[in-house]
């Protein structure tokens, strides 16, 4: 895992706090997510992870009442400053939610090309390259080429998963967040999904919560653990589940709380 | 249950048993007793007024203009035609106004000017039809003065406005938060998340509130009476009072003409016909809807 430590940083999160309606839930978060590795957030439920990443792509702000401080570098850029706008940069850095959630009345191939044609890509011939592209990266093209024009709502929930990993991925970010994108789905979904984060990793650079520790363990290049708003320890996953500096981590991790 | 000798316990269930299952019939009886008391009006309404009605509805009834006093003959065919005018000009007005204020109300319902404006929509909402009818009469008659096509498609227009609006609501707010953030999430400004994934997505369930909001202003009449007030004749323009199925219906009724009376009959039988179409067509497609989207 040495080899992450000489590649370049992507994402820089400096003493990044957040609240909803005057309440913290971050503390003072630092920790740099390396490009085109996988980085895990786990901790136990209640302790900021998706408040984490939701300031990433800046949807926190979205709540009512929430509010951020901090920063956040991407490209030699604060995304976080008010010149940034955040519609342009979550065209940058896409997300999957814990539920699948496919757009309403609209078909697979709908779904899928739904944040280019929003933004004006019309064209028939880019579409149609897009939606095998990202099925394929989604690992979803071979058990729907046949069906784009059904309804995405028919899929089964693993399916919807992967339909919203493709969407993701059709407006070409940098970063996918990911919030516990297994946690609605079965095992052999699970298990699918995990397998297409390990080749995705080459496309884009994930940052993914997880309450799975072995899915860290198996899927991270690095793992940060989440108590209270705090991170309290952030190491090359291998180290964390093995040689965890901190007492708490250790607690958790060998299920003692949490 | 194989035992020969039952338990206290089981006998204890039994008897619980033996009382539910007396309670569900009785229920059962008392809701077949409720559907009866609640459909038992509604076809007798029906029955009658096919019976009367059903005589008068022939090819003249459809295609001609009213007779002359005293004249046997003649149709309600400018009363039909002039609903239809009304319908759709109400429609133009009613359903983008509707509409608007509906996704209003969902998407940014939390201020106080929203609040303001339910409570409008809803104060608007239990305003007696008539009370429209002379708001319009006050804003358009009075100036233009003469009744009209216009007059009377305005009143009906806001008429249907609350109950569009509400249901609009009401449909909007059914689609989940974790819908929202992932048009944010894609990097969708705001307002095209709201009008395309948002609206879009529930374009079914809203048109068949609008559908049956106008199956609803379509047999209004009192809103009518000193707005579109009625004709004799044929369609001449917006501008010009125009004749209504309700109102010829009213006319009708309360004149001293057999004939005519007759011919009211038909006219409501045509009416709660157009009514129960609308409302069973929309139904049977939401319904198919429905089936088809979620699985
Ligand atoms: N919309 C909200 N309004 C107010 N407080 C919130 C809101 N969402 C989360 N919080 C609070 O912020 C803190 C962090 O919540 P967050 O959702 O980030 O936790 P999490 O680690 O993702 O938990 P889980 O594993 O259960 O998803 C919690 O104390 C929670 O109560
Ligand atoms: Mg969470």
């Amino acid at each position: 895992m040495n080899t992450t430590e000489l590649r370049e940083t992507l994402l820089d999160v400096r003493n990044l706090h957040a609240s909803f309606g005057g309440i913290a839930a971050l503390h003072g978060i630092s920790l740099s997510v390396i490009a085109n590795s996988v980085t895990a957030i786990i901790g136990p439920s209640g302790c900021g992870k998706s408040t984490f990443i939701r300031c990433l792509n800046r949807l926190h702000e979205e709540v009512p009442g929430a509010t951020t401080q901090g920063e956040v570098w991407l490209d030699g850029q604060d995304i976080l400053s008010a010149d940034v706008d955040p519609v342009t940069l979550r065209r940058k850095i896409g997300m999957v939610f814990q539920k699948p959630n496919p757009f309403p009345a609209m078909s697979i191939y709908e779904n899928v090309v739904a944040g280019l044609t929003l933004a004006g890509v019309r064209r028939r011939s880019v579409l149609n390259e897009v939606v095998e592209k990202t099925l394929n990266l989604a690992a979803l093209w071979d058990e729907v080429k046949d069906k784009l024009h059904h309804p995405g709502s028919s899929l089964s929930g693993g399916q919807q998963q992967r339909l919203c990993i493709a969407r993701a991925l059709a407006i070409e970010p940098r970063v996918l967040l990911m919030d516990e994108p297994t946690s609605a789905l079965d095992p052999i979904s699970t298990a699918r999904i995990e397998e297409l984060i390990g080749e995705l990793k080459r496309e884009v650079t994930i940052v993914i919560v997880t309450h799975n520790m072995q899915q860290a363990a198996r899927i991270s290049d690095k793992t940060g653990f989440f108590l209270l708003g705090e991170l309290v320890e952030f190491t090359d996953t291998s180290v964390l589940f093995t040689a965890p500096k901190d007492p708490r981590t250790e607690r958790y991790i060998t299920g003692r709380f949490g | 249950m194989r035992r020969t000798q039952p338990s206290a316990l089981s006998q204890l269930v039994e008897i619980t048993y033996k009382r539910r299952r007396l309670v569900t019939r009785a229920m059962m009886i008392v809701l077949i007793a409720a559907f009866l008391v609640a459909t038992v009006p509604l076809f007798s309404v029906f029955f009658h007024v096919v019976r009367q009605g059903l005589p008068a509805l022939n090819m003249d009834f459809f295609t001609h203009l009213p007779a002359p006093v005293g004249e046997a003959g003649g149709g309600l065919a400018n009363a039909l035609l002039g609903t239809i005018i009304l319908v759709v000009l109400a429609s133009v007005i009613g359903i983008p106004w509707g509409v608007v204020i509906g996704i209003f109300l969902s998407e940014y319902g939390k201020s106080r000017f929203a609040a303001l404006v339910r409570f409008s929509v809803d104060m608007l909402a239990s305003i007696p039809s008539i009370v429209i009818g002379l708001f319009v009469y006050a804003l358009v008659v009075i100036p233009m003065k003469r009744f009209s096509g216009l007059a009377g498609g305005l009143a009906l227009g806001i008429l249907m406005v609350p109950t569009i609006a509400r249901t609009t609501e009401e449909i909007l707010k059914l689609i989940p938060v974790h819908i929202r953030e992932a048009g944010l999430g894609l990097g969708v400004p705001r307002w095209k998340m709201i009008l395309f994934i948002i609206v879009r997505g529930s374009m079914g369930a809203i048109a068949t509130g609008v559908i049956l909001s106008v199956a609803r202003v379509a047999g209004e009449t009192a809103p009518l009476l000193f707005t579109a007030l009625s004709s004799r004749f044929w369609f001449g323009g917006l501008d010009q009072p125009i004749a209504s199925l309700p109102v010829q219906i009213f006319n009708y009724a309360i004149s001293p003409f057999e004939e005519w009376q007759s011919q009211a009959w038909g006219g409501a039988l045509v009416l709660i016909l157009f009514v129960f179409v609308t409302n069973i067509i929309t139904r049977l497609a939401l319904r198919r809807a429905h089936g088809s989207g979620q699985s």
